[in-house]
């Protein structure tokens, strides 16, 4: 095994690499942009295509087609750009089309700010464009996870014909870790029923996401719903630590996982019987874990990076049967893991009140300290 | 009749193998048609039906993919040019085309069209200009005359408070990415035919990678216009000629060679 020092955004363009992504098309955005910068030399290199488009509109569009014609390919952003990328998207769910999208979050709405944040989960999982349609959604908390779960999109994205989003943030993408990376795979030479290459010995294709036809249009959003019926059947992901023995849970996604996982850690040491579920597949969303937790689980705590986006999914998964908090940091700002590990004791020392919702609690917390 | 008397049938004209047969949605009168199939017969006479893509947008231009008999995409409202870009790059072997009305290509498709120009992206653009967004029902387009009517100018276009049209060909002579640029007009037999040239120039700009071409056809909206096609024919001659002159331009040296 041989280990490789790398920022997080250079490992998941590397990883793409040798994962068989034939093209990339995006536009700079911080902080997402050393992943464009490691494409416009790393594709020409090997003879694959780069381009740096006018815009995020311009560069999913571009996506767009290059996905028509069955060969691997992807773009990245962050979420102001993701949020311009929205309309194509919905096309190419609306076409049926496998392609990867790499999201690094940063704090917003609107311009925001440049660090990491975890605020577009909403937009990412529960919808963003417009139509019925879903994204297989993963979300990585390190730089080997990256590059895995990078992998991983593209033959997900081929398998289920969809679109496949890592969802990163600000602090994933900038920083440097060790990782191995996978070998380079061979360049796909066959390819689906569908793709558009020329019509040369064959009856002639075209894809369009336009169904004129409410019925026809009904059928085809029911095959979309049948499809991701087979997803969440196969391809839910959830790392689970210290879960054993638990009387309290701890539970986040990416960046704010990872900082709950040290405060866990410190609980453990200091005997604390707490463990942390981590959804890796937002989308699908591990709803089970959280159906099946133990009724001796006292309290459980979600912490985001966000205003309780996956929280709402953590209680309705839940049933509302387990005692929950919630904790966040806003707009950019990083939770230090000892923040973490004060909830986790004000857990532990008072049990979770069921009055009102675990965000309005935490608000009210939050404000009663000025 | 006996047999003796007949002459022997000969075929003058038919459909080009790269038109469907499909019957088209296009109003009467409209030119649409005719710009369809100016193109599938220079598909066919280049032998290229098995090696073209089309990429299709949105407006009236949204079924072409119905009509021409060869492998095609469906772009969202202007994007034609970006996917044609992400198709093109991916298969640089096949002949990549766009074919976008004036809303589409010049309002809400006027940067990724511009940038597909500017970049000498290796694609043919046929762009149908007829001052008006006809899909929708004839309103104003980026190309709408000073003084046309339209249902979103009913008055007339007031350049004080709507703006200027855009001459898109004249604003592409500028790139250096630019390899043809002309404008033709479909209104008469001899235009006509100019036109069918020009797009067989278009491609063999493109055959040849010398980059970004685009044919920019004047084209009638009788429905939309609200006159007769042959009072819309005399428009476009008399209103639309003087405002947007047919010619070439930007012809990249290399072609001066071609003779069609």
């Amino acid at each position: 095994m041989s280990l490789e020092l790398m920022k997080g955004n250079e490992a998941v363009a590397e990883a793409a690499v040798r994962a068989g992504v034939v093209s990339y098309f995006g536009y700079p955005i911080t902080p997402q942009t050393e992943l464009l910068e490691y494409m416009s030399h790393r594709m020409p290199e090997l003879g694959r295509a780069f381009v740096q488009a006018e815009s995020e509109l311009g560069a999913i569009n571009m996506v767009y087609g290059a996905a028509c014609t069955g060969y691997r390919t992807m773009t990245s952003s962050s979420s102001p750009g993701v949020s311009l990328m929205l309309e194509g998207v919905s096309y190419i769910a609306g076409t049926e089309l496998p392609m990867v999208i790499v999201n690094v979050m940063r704090g917003g709405p609107g311009l925001g700010n440049i660090a990491p944040a975890q605020s577009d989960y909403n937009q990412m999982v529960h919808g963003g464009g417009h139509g019925d349609y879903r994204c297989i959604v993963l979300a990585p908390c390190s730089v080997q996870e990256s590059v895995d779960l990078t992998v991983l999109a593209f033959d997900l994205a081929d398998k289920y014909r969809s679109i496949v989003v890592i969802l990163t943030d600000g602090s994933i993408g900038q920083m440097m870790e060790a990782c191995e990376l996978p070998p380079m795979q061979p360049l796909k030479t066959t390819f689906a029923d569908w793709a558009v290459q020329g019509c040369e010995g064959r009856e002639r294709r075209f894809l369009t996401s336009i169904n004129l036809d409410p019925a026809a249009q009904e059928e085809m959003n029911y095959r979309l719903l049948k499809r991701w019926i087979d997803v969440e059947a196969n391809e839910i992901r959830c790392q689970e630590y210290y879960m054993e023995d638990a009387e309290y849970v701890v539970t986040g996604f990416g960046s704010s996982a990872r900082i709950a996982l040290s405060a866990v850690r410190i609980a453990r040491a200091e005997g604390i019987k707490v463990g942390l579920i981590r959804p890796i597949t937002l989308s699908p969303f591990p709803r089970q874990v959280y159906a099946d937790l133990s009724d001796k689980i006292k309290g459980m705590l979600v912490v985001e990076m966000n205003a309780g986006q996956m929280l709402e999914d953590v209680l309705a998964a839940n049933r509302y049967r387990t005692p929950t908090d919630f904790f966040a940091r806003l707009g950019g700002v990083v939770p230090f893991p000892d923040e973490v590990l004060g909830e986790i004791h004000r857990m532990v020392e008072t049990p979770i009140s069921t009055d009102g919702h675990p965000r309005d609690r935490w608000l009210a917390r939050v404000l009663a300290k000025g | 009749m006996v047999l003796e008397n007949c002459e022997i049938e000969t075929t003058v004209f038919e459909r080009p193998d790269s038109l469907t047969g499909t019957t088209s949605h296009y109003c009467p009168g409209c030119t649409h048609g005719i710009a369809n199939r100016l193109i599938a017969e220079v598909i066919d006479e280049m032998g290229m039906r098995e090696k073209t893509i089309g990429v299709a947008s949105v407006g009236c231009s949204v079924f072409i993919y119905n009509y021409l008999n060869m492998d095609f995409v469906q772009a969202p409202h202007g994007r034609a040019p970006a996917m044609a870009t992400g198709i093109k790059r991916v298969l640089p072997d096949r002949m990549v085309f766009t074919y976008q009305g004036d809303g589409d290509l010049a309002s809400i498709g006027m940067a990724e069209i511009v940038h597909a120009a500017a970049r000498g992206e290796n694609i043919s653009v046929f762009f149908l200009n007829n001052t008006n967004y006809g899909m929708t029902g004839g309103q104003m387009a980026p190309t709408s005359m000073p003084g046309q009517k339209t249902t979103s100018s009913q008055t007339g276009r007031d350049v004080e408070t709507q703006g200027f049209p855009i001459r898109v060909s004249e604003m592409f002579s500028k790139l250096d990415g630019a390899s043809y640029i002309v404008r033709r007009s479909l209104h008469d037999p001899k235009h006509i035919r100019m036109a069918k040239k020009a797009i067989r120039m278009a491609f063999e700009t493109q055959v040849r990678g010398l980059g970004f071409s685009m044919v920019e056809l004047l084209s009638i909206c009788p429905t939309n216009w609200g006159i007769s096609p042959l009072n819309s024919i005399k428009w476009l001659e008399e209103k639309m000629i003087p405002y947007y002159p047919l010619g070439d331009y930007k012809i990249h040296p290399a072609l001066a060679e071609i003779k069609l």
